[in-house]
């Protein structure tokens, strides 16, 4: 299978790419890791006439910097990378866990952190983890701006991002220390998108109880989204399995999944509620927060 | 009948000279945008080892290992999914650059001797994906090949020969201090 046929630039500038996107629109696609991109081009579901490849822009683009209070993240940034740092391993274990799970191992070598936000497939890992994260997303168009993921994500493969603006950089406020955290997500076969996937922070506080919780779900509706009550629901509270359940069900209401060869929507609820109830458990363990054993009838 | 527009009515977009060393030779093409890596690979260079045999990124019969300027490793890539023009400046290594001196690696050997392949078509991706997660791991448990291997499809032996295989390769790999 061949891409229909295209232009091909290779900019050595971020302003030359800004400006060749000014220039082309949405004729245009950029080019980062190719991991979406090409397969979409080959089976021809999209056919850009101008292909910008950031190639060259590697070099300053591809980095994890530990700015104190934030963990930044270059676009260009492979999921390898992310899954191979050693700072992020201790930082924001999180990251690291949900690198792991993308793809396979050639893909994770090539596809990068920025080009699948940018490309923002509802089932997509990338989006739920920085969600989960409260991660901002750094574009360069004819400036700079910093969007909250929240605000970024708009629905599938839909974004914030202007046709003539470029991700730069990932911003993730570190989670304080301690912190527990997990990644849940169920693939058919190894190396598939998610059925559901889901990730879990939970801060603890004082005697045992939950000072915040984050939860944030994907898959299931057009873009992944918190679970805003269920996160209230654990938020000063000690966590019993009962909480943890009815959080877990809170949690999955707003899902809206659809059909499709992956399961039926009403597994996928069900899964979601099955998911988010194991990310709480892990996160809340690695927080050092017990729950009661749970009485088999 | 309507004509139906000639594909050869577009205009040809302008093509990109690429030079990049495979299996330590230098090339210097002029190339079509779309050209795929694999592509250049097999019908350019003649170098026919790395198959296409999915040509959508699952199956890994494609699988080579690049390294660009200024990396101190290689990494295994699906050559399928990525295009001749994003290999500029860069080294590729593919099944046929693994011989020295009319000897086998120690990962070809290993294959053979455990009867790591049957019809043999995904075995070049299969020693490509090896050696790049050798690279990154030299001593990888079982679970750790098995996960190294996942993005590699084999339909004839069941991957037990093929785990076995990489597991004597990586020991002997480690005793002769060979690092590629």
């Amino acid at each position: 299978m061949y891409p229909r046929k295209f232009s091909y630039y290779a900019p050595s500038s971020l302003r030359e790419v800004v400006n060749l996107l000014r220039q082309h629109k949405d004729e245009a696609k950029v080019l980062a890791g190719g991991q979406s991109l090409i397969p979409m081009m080959k089976l021809r579901i999209i056919s850009p006439s101008i292909v910008i490849d950031l190639k060259n822009l590697r070099s300053s683009l591809a980095y994890v910097k530990d700015s104190g209070r934030m963990i930044r993240i270059g676009a260009l940034t492979t999921h390898a990378e992310v899954e191979l740092s050693e700072a992020l391993r201790s930082a924001v274990p999180l990251l690291p866990e949900t690198a792991r799970w993308i793809g396979d191992m050639q893909v994770r070598n090539l596809g990068t952190i920025g080009g699948s936000v940018a490309h923002s497939d509802p089932a997509a890992d990338w989006p739920v983890a920085l969600l989960a994260l409260d991660a901002s997303i750094v574009v360069q168009g004819s400036g700079r701006r910093v969007i909250p993921i929240r605000r970024f994500l708009k629905g599938p493969f839909t974004t914030a991002l202007k046709p003539y603006e470029v991700i730069t950089e990932i911003v993730v406020p570190k989670p304080r220390p301690g912190h527990g955290w997990s990644w849940q997500k169920f693939e058919r076969k190894a190396g598939d998108f998610a059925t559901v996937n889901v990730a879990a922070v939970v801060v603890p506080g004082k005697k045992g109880s939950v000072q915040s919780a984050s939860i944030a779900v994907g898959a299931v509706s057009p873009t992944p989204y918190r679970a805003d009550r269920a996160e209230r629901m654990l938020r000063g509270k000690a966590p019993t399995r009962d909480l943890v359940e009815k959080a877990a069900e809170a949690a999955a209401e707003p899902a809206q999944p659809v059909s499709d060869l992956r399961g039926s929507a009403e597994y996928k609820k069900w899964l979601a509620r099955v998911l988010v109830r194991r990310a709480l458990e892990e996160a809340l363990s690695r927080a050092g927060l017990t729950l009661e054993v749970a009485t088999v009838a | 009948m309507p004509r139906r527009p000639s594909p050869r009515a577009a205009p040809s977009p302008s093509p990109v000279q690429i030079t990049l060393k495979v299996n330590g030779a230098q090339y210097t093409h002029s190339v079509e945008p779309r050209l795929l890596l694999v592509h250049y690979l097999r019908n350019i260079l003649g170098l026919t080892g790395t198959h296409v045999g999915c040509d959508t990124s699952h199956c890994g019969a494609c699988t080579v290992l690049i390294r660009g300027p200024g990396e101190a490793t290689w990494r295994a890539v699906k050559s399928c999914t990525m295009l001749a023009a994003q290999a500029d400046g860069m080294e590729v290594l593919t099944i046929e650059g693994l011989a020295k001196n009319g000897e086998l690696h120690p990962l070809q050997r290993a294959f053979w001797e455990n009867h790591g392949l049957q019809c043999g078509f995904c075995t070049p991706g299969m020693i490509m994906a090896a050696l790049g997660l050798l690279v990154r791991n030299p001593s990888p448990t079982r679970e750790e090949i098995k996960w190294g291997i996942s993005g590699n499809l084999c339909r004839c032996t069941g991957y037990i020969n093929i785990i076995k295989s990489i597991e004597q390769a990586a020991k002997e790999m480690k005793e002769k201090s060979i690092t590629l």
